[in-house]
């Protein structure tokens, strides 16, 4: 993340590392998710699904902070977000992962 | 504001009325409606006396709406009735069909008059009777019954009841402007007196409970909503859970289902009175109002020593099929007063198939078939059949 | 991230429990946004505190109308337009209960309209939303009350005749206690709504402005739905409060959202209980002086 000012206590706050899940088979390709992703973890797959949609992949795992919005916005309930256990995300903090 | 359900004793009340005090003995709790002549007072006597036994009346803004709202109503689990006349009863057409599909139990109260279209509203009619068995598009099979009395319209609307929670569909009862508006004796029996049914309700739970898979009796228990089966109710072709299924074979089997539970219960569901047809010549099939003129006619010609019977139907639809082919066998002919230019008479060619002479007396609607009349043609039909 | 995933507390989606999981995917094109609509709805349901046996959803016909067949709860797939009569029922019969009509705009308010304003009028107890994608998804994109001027579609091809209805501003002339608007991508502000429309008592209504690529778009040149999405919110301002007659679906940077009404009104069934328990005062209040008739000339 990036700030203008690098707040005093950057090293004592914690963002929060999300877990992106595709469910492939549900997607439909709207690309609504991709686009509207502030943190850029999705690309389009260049797979199929059965249904022959292209589906979203994560390419950027570590920049997902969780905020839910692909879930929220996607049509088809194909895509959720969840906070990553504590092991497997050690020292994520702000300013990492830019 | 509390009031009596049933309100037993003996009134001087007219058809309508009488209708609505069935409706109310039958457990009806929910009406909604729209003014209509020659119906109007149906809806009247239930806006009055059914907030005092705890049940709401609603006036929606026309038939359509009333129709429908009963089918949430019959879902939210109570016993829901509305009341009409020609106009309205075309409106609820497709709403009728919704709650064939999605098995809904519910009454409709059609006070005919002479139609087509605004026709003549305060003046009586038959002329919707095959508009009931056929009006809503597509497959399925009907209940309707014809009362010819006040009395009737208070025992027929129970009966209509019990059908309709019985077999789950939305029941007709096909009166008439005359019966509708007719002052009479109307006997009101003891609460513990009136017989009801009411509808099954699943024994299994929400995992495994099917609200479209049929019981022995051909007949799906019902789930009322907030009971926690989470049902989907659709008027899309479906599947015994509910679901939406765009195949020939669910079309057949959820329409194979719908007939079914009729054609199957014919013993439970078929009610007619044969009235000295034991030895009669001649029949006269008749139902509602002119059931009242065949009888005057029948009785008339018996005392003048011709061999004549009335088969007056108190089930219109399904139609007595065995009963009227058996008929044609024994009799040379069947006279079939009613107001119209000719419906349930179809029925009986039908069935009859040329073993017997079949004869309309027909009226466009506005009066009533005199007894006369009747026994002009019952005369008649004996002299070009002997 | 194999591994990862392997401790993860979910693996089901947050609103399968509210789907019916077995009938998705749905029926609904790529890029539709009922479906964003829908999971608002479902997250707004989630939140309440209503509990979930008191739900019931009803629908008509129409694309948003098979929104009932999708969700895990009492659902009713009733006929063309006449989705608020039979909730009205429903509700009459059971006023424990919530009920929600989710409807489609020419479902709602072509061949539904006058049960919308009905409804309204006597301020039915129920919450209704709107999924407004300009057309009529399901037959193909015709002509719907709210196709905005000019705008194609089969049975207007050379552009629309028609000027279109403001729902949000019939809603609340009709009495609706509740109304607001917002487009698919204003999804956290549209969930807030819906969960005060739940938590409402009386009439409530939400629109979703949504995008329909296949049958809309695709008519008028924005094929992706990316793009309609991108038309809709760019031109959308927040007018909270603002009179619903001014609140404009103008595609020139003044596609009003916000929440137009927020107030209290009894309900028909209040009103139904007064009534009859006696402590409603005769029509009309002031009485009428018999002494006074006929002393007034007429003119």
């Amino acid at each position: 993340m990036k700030f203008w000012r690098e707040p005093l206590d950057v090293d004592q706050i914690k963002v929060t590392q999300g877990v992106v899940t595709v469910l492939e088979e549900r997607c439909k390709g709207c690309e609504f998710c991709i686009s509207y992703c502030s943190r850029g973890v999705l690309v389009m797959s260049q797979k199929f699904n059965r249904k022959g949609y292209h589906f979203p992949e994560v390419i950027e795992p570590k920049l997902c902070v969780n905020c839910h919005f692909c879930e929220v916005i996607c049509p088809e309930f194909a895509i959720f977000s969840q906070e990553a256990p504590e092991a497997a995300n050690p020292g994520a903090s702000a300013g990492q992962g830019d | 504001m509390a009031g009596q359900a049933v309100l037993t004793g003996t009134h001087f009340i007219n058809g309508d009325e009488a209708c609505a005090e069935g409706a109310l003995a039958a457990g009806c709790r929910f009406f909604a409606g729209y003014p209509i002549t020659p119906a109007t007072e149906v809806a009247e006597r239930m806006s009055q006396r059914l907030p005092g036994v705890g049940g709401v009346f609603i006036q929606m803004e026309d038939e359509i709406a009333s129709m429908a709202a009963i089918l949430g109503g019959s879902w939210g689990g109570v016993k829901s009735m509305t009341s009409t006349s020609g106009p309205g009863f075309s409106l609820m057409m497709e709403n009728i069909g919704l709650g064939l599909c999605t098995e809904t139990p519910c009454v409709i109260c059609n006070v005919q008059r002479a139609g087509p279209s605004t026709g003549l509203p305060t003046l009586v009619g038959q002329g919707d009777m095959m508009q009931a068995r056929w009006g809503s598009h597509g497959v399925y099979e009907i209940i309707a019954i014809a009362p010819s009395s006040p009395q009737e319209m208070f025992d027929f609307t129970i009966k209509a009841f019990n059908l309709s929670e019985q077999f789950r569909l939305p029941v007709l009862i096909m009166a008439d402007e005359v019966v509708g508006h007719m002052n009479e004796r109307v006997v009101i029996p003891e609460a513990d007196q009136v017989q009801l049914v009411e509808r099954s309700k699943p024994s299994e739970g929400p995992d495994t409970y099917l609200p479209f898979q049929p019981g022995p009796d051909g007949v799906a228990p019902m789930a009322t909503s907030g009971e926690g089966y989470y049902m989907h109710i659709t008027g899309l072709t479906h599947d015994e859970k509910g679901y939406p299924v765009m195949e020939v074979w669910a079309q057949e089997e959820m329409t194979q289902r719908l007939v079914d539970k009729i054609q199957g219960n014919l013993d439970q569901i078929l009610d007619f009175e044969a009235i000295h047809l034991e030895d009669a010549e001649v029949a006269v099939m008749a139902y509602g109002i002119s059931a009242r003129s065949a009888r005057g006619a029948v009785l008339a010609l018996r005392q003048a020593g011709f061999k004549v019977g009335l088969l007056k139907l108190n089930v219109v639809w399904p139609f007595p099929e065995d009963y009227v082919r058996e008929l044609s066998r024994r009799v040379k002919a069947i006279v079939v007063p009613e107001i119209n230019l000719g419906q349930m008479v179809l029925e009986v060619e039908r069935l009859a198939q040329g073993r017997c002479q079949v004869k309309l007396v027909p009226h466009p609607g506005g009066g009533i078939i005199t007894p006369a009349r009747i026994m002009e043609a019952v005369k008649a039909s004996l002299e070009e059949t002997s | 991230m194999s591994a990862q995933q392997a401790t993860l507390p979910q693996a089901e989606h947050p609103q399968d429990a509210l789907l019916r999981t077995e009938r998705i995917p749905h029926i609904w094109c790529a890029g539709c946004g009922i479906g964003i609509a829908f999971g608002s709805l479902m997250s707004a349901i989630t939140k309440s505190e209503i509990p979930r046996d008191d739900f019931a959803v009803v629908s008509g016909i129409g694309c948003t109308g098979r929104l009932a067949g999708y969700i895990h709860l009492d659902s009713f797939h009733t006929t063309h337009g006449r989705a608020i009569a039979f909730a009205t029922g429903l509700k009459l019969a059971r006023p424990q209960g919530k009920v929600i009509v989710a409807s489609g705009d020419g479902d709602l308010l072509a061949i539904g309209g006058n049960h919308f304003i009905h409804a309204a009028r006597r301020n039915m107890d129920m919450t209704v939303i709107c999924v407004n994608n300009f057309n009529y998804g399901m037959t193909g994109g015709q002509l719907a009350p709210s196709t905005p001027y000019g705008a194609k579609t089969t049975t207007t091809p050379q552009g629309s005749p028609d000027e279109p209805f403001n729902f949000c501003s019939l809603a609340a002339s009709c009495g609706a206690t509740y109304v607001a608007r917002w487009t698919a991508l204003h999804i956290r502000r549209l969930t807030t709504a819906i969960a005060e429309a739940l938590n409402k008592k009386g009439f409530s209504f939400v629109e979703v402005i949504a995008p329909c690529p296949t049958a809309f778009g695709r008519r008028n040149k924005i094929r992706r739905s990316l793009d309609l999405l991108k038309l809709y919110y760019d031109n959308s301002v927040v007018k909270n409060h603002i009179a619903p007659g001014e609140a404009t679906i103008d595609f020139d940077n003044n596609l009003v959202v916000g929440k137009f009404v927020d107030v209290e009104r009894p309900t028909f069934l209040d009103h139904y209980a007064a009534i009859n328990r006696g402590e409603v005062e005769a029509w009309p209040a002031t009485g009428v002086d018999a002494s006074a008739a006929g002393k007034r000339k007429a003119g």
